[in-house]
């Protein structure tokens, strides 16, 4: 009896570490496949020139059309889905702290919100430009991903927010600031790892998703100079351009694919540093 | 000063209760939004043929949504099979067995896994899992294909499921009061019985929830799954054939969708399914796991 106990212990403990070892393979193998690829096609012109007689049938060139594209549809929408979040989360957790109920219906409803697809909102971005009349252009892009990164935004920066101790909330009300002060000038502060995360965690989730831009951005070999023109974007760099059959146009898809790996990497550890980083100095 | 101060005061407070109005009405008016862009099609055929019917010809204005309903569910159902088991083991390891170590170290990796792009997973898997599909299951199995197919797609998205799932996993896993693990431990029970007896049977509505929510975002995943599956309307049992989700419809047609009559509208119906459906399952799992946290 006793034995079949220690081995079935071992037979799950073996499987159970294998469950877990495997997903840390299968992101270097994810990691290892895109780099190889992406870095033996990664050259200066790929990074420095837009491409040339087409995206999908001109060789030459590099990929910075969607470089630019995505930076400032990313910038933007990041901007604006501030703008939009930071307020209604400091709101959740300033104005509405003595209303629980509110507050974790509140959360439910921006909890699903984040799961809605981003076909969905794109689709959505895509009337919405239908009805004010718009073409696909930096503007509709920007929009629309502002729509997708919000709720992610506040939803972050609300988590971070929820766990300060009610005592600073009350201090601050007793020296007789208002709710807005005490909001910007205490908690914002306060939880300002969070806003930190937030903010880059919806800048990766925006600069990488396709499915929101596809219809609402475009797609051209040009950089845009206005808000009404059409932008690339590295996601639909890489989608467009690699079915390609030239060997040279599937090359930009492969670096535009590391450029944007990179960039991910680094905003997902830099996310984790400076969290780190900058809630050291938090009032405990 | 005083009055200025009150001032700032009151304007802000209009200002954040705006924003936060705008985002929590933002499903709703998303719903209206796709509804009335799909009012014509609901004109043109009714909502039971529009869903079961398999007769898909936007020339000649048969919309049939079935193939592509077939197919979402197909894939989803199984990159589920590849990915749920694999989520559970590795979280039940990564909250009883692992050091420390690995745990501080299994953070990032899930971090990054939940941050690449799913252009990337579907790039990943044009260069891995559909020739693997091709030319080493398909030959076992002793079919033809060109790996292009339902189960490359089932693949590729339970790979991106992976850390969404995990994640809510060890949530509810971590949330298990370790005085129970102890008084487990303490009766003589190996870690793996604690698990059995104790922990999943205590974070059961978990479980079935993050499975849930899985689901949803399974569903609702486009490009990866698009650059994998084939994209062609047919409805066959044999996930070696290509299939034709949903949201690929949307993202593949929406160039030609303004020439074809009743077709723009179409493609919004199939957006509208996405968000009711996605939404619906989101709400009930999401319910679920509040009414259980509280308990």
């Amino acid at each position: 009896m006793n034995k079949r106990k220690i081995i079935e212990e071992k037979i799950f403990k073996l499987l159970t570490g294998i469950a877990t070892y495997s997903l840390i393979a299968i992101l270097g193998y994810i990691i290892a496949i895109i780099f190889i690829n992406g870095f033996s096609s990664l050259s200066f012109d790929m990074i420095t020139k837009t491409p040339s007689g087409g995206y999908y049938y001109g060789g030459e060139g590099g990929v910075l059309n969607a470089i630019v594209g995505s930076l400032y549809i990313a910038l933007g929408a990041t901007f604006i889905a501030i703008i939009i979040g930071v307020p209604a989360a400091l709101f959740i957790n300033v104005h509405l702290i003595r209303y629980k109920r509110t507050q974790n219906f509140i959360r439910y409803l921006l909890d699903a919100l984040w799961g809605i697809p981003s076909i969905v909102y794109g689709a959505f971005g895509f009337a919405l430009m239908l009805y004010l009349g718009m073409n696909a252009s930096l503007l509709a892009g920007i929009i629309t991903v502002a729509l997708l990164i919000t709720p992610i935004i506040i939803r972050t920066f609300d988590e971070v927010l929820s766990t300060i101790p009610k005592g600073l909330h009350e201090a601050s009300l007793a020296m007789g600031s208002t709710k807005t002060e005490t909001a910007f000038k205490v908690l914002f502060r306060q939880g300002f790892s969070g806003f930190i995360t937030a903010v880059l965690l919806g800048f990766g989730r925006g600069i990488g998703d396709a499915a929101s831009v596809l219809f609402t951005a475009g797609y051209t070999d040009l950089i845009p100079k206005y808000l009404d023109e059409p932008a690339a974007t590295l996601p639909l760099a890489i989608f467009f351009q690699l079915t390609s059959p030239i060997p040279e146009v599937r090359d930009r898809a492969y670096a535009a694919a590391a450029i944007l790996t990179i960039i991910i990497l680094i905003i997902s550890l830099s996310a984790r540093f400076l969290s780190r980083n900058y809630s050291k100095s938090n009032i405990k | 000063m005083h009055f200025k101060r009150r001032i700032t005061d009151r304007v802000n407070n209009i200002w954040m209760v705006a924003t936060l109005a705008i985002v929590l009405f933002l499903p709703l008016i998303m719903g209206i939004a796709l509804y009335a862009k799909s009012i014509p099609i609901f004109d043109a055929q009714s909502l039971p043929s529009l869903l079961g019917s398999s007769n898909w010809s936007p020339n000649d204005g048969k919309f049939g949504f079935w193939p592509f309903i077939f197919s979402s569910i197909y894939v989803t159902v199984l990159s589920f099979i590849f990915s749920a088991p694999l989520c559970l083991f590795a979280a039940i390891y990564l909250t009883q067995f692992a050091t420390r170590r690995l745990v501080h170290f299994m953070h990032p990796v899930i971090d990054i896994l939940a941050g690449i792009p799913s252009v990337i997973y579907g790039m990943w898997g044009i260069l891995v899992i559909v020739p693997f599909v091709g030319d080493v299951l398909a030959p076992v199995f002793g079919v033809k294909t060109s790996g292009y197919s339902i189960l490359a797609g089932g693949i590729v998205l339970a790979v991106m499921c992976i850390p969404y799932m995990l994640n809510m996993l060890l949530e509810s896993f971590n949330a298990v009061p370790t005085g129970l693990k102890e008084a487990a431990l303490s009766l003589g029970a190996t870690r793996w019985e604690t698990v059995k007896h104790v922990i999943l049977r205590k974070s059961f509505p978990g479980i079935i929830s993050s499975f849930g929510l899985g689901l949803a975002k399974a569903f609702g995943e486009t490009l990866a799954v698009m650059m994998v599956v084939g994209n062609m309307v047919q409805i066959s049992g044999n996930p070696f054939k290509a299939g034709y989700p949903l949201p690929a419809l949307i993202a593949n047609n929406y160039g030609e969708m303004m020439s074809i009559p009743l077709y723009d509208s179409a493609l919004m119906f199939a957006a509208l399914i996405l968000l009711v459906v996605i939404l619906a399952i989101n709400l009930i799992f999401r319910y679920f796991i509040y009414k259980t946290q509280k308990a």
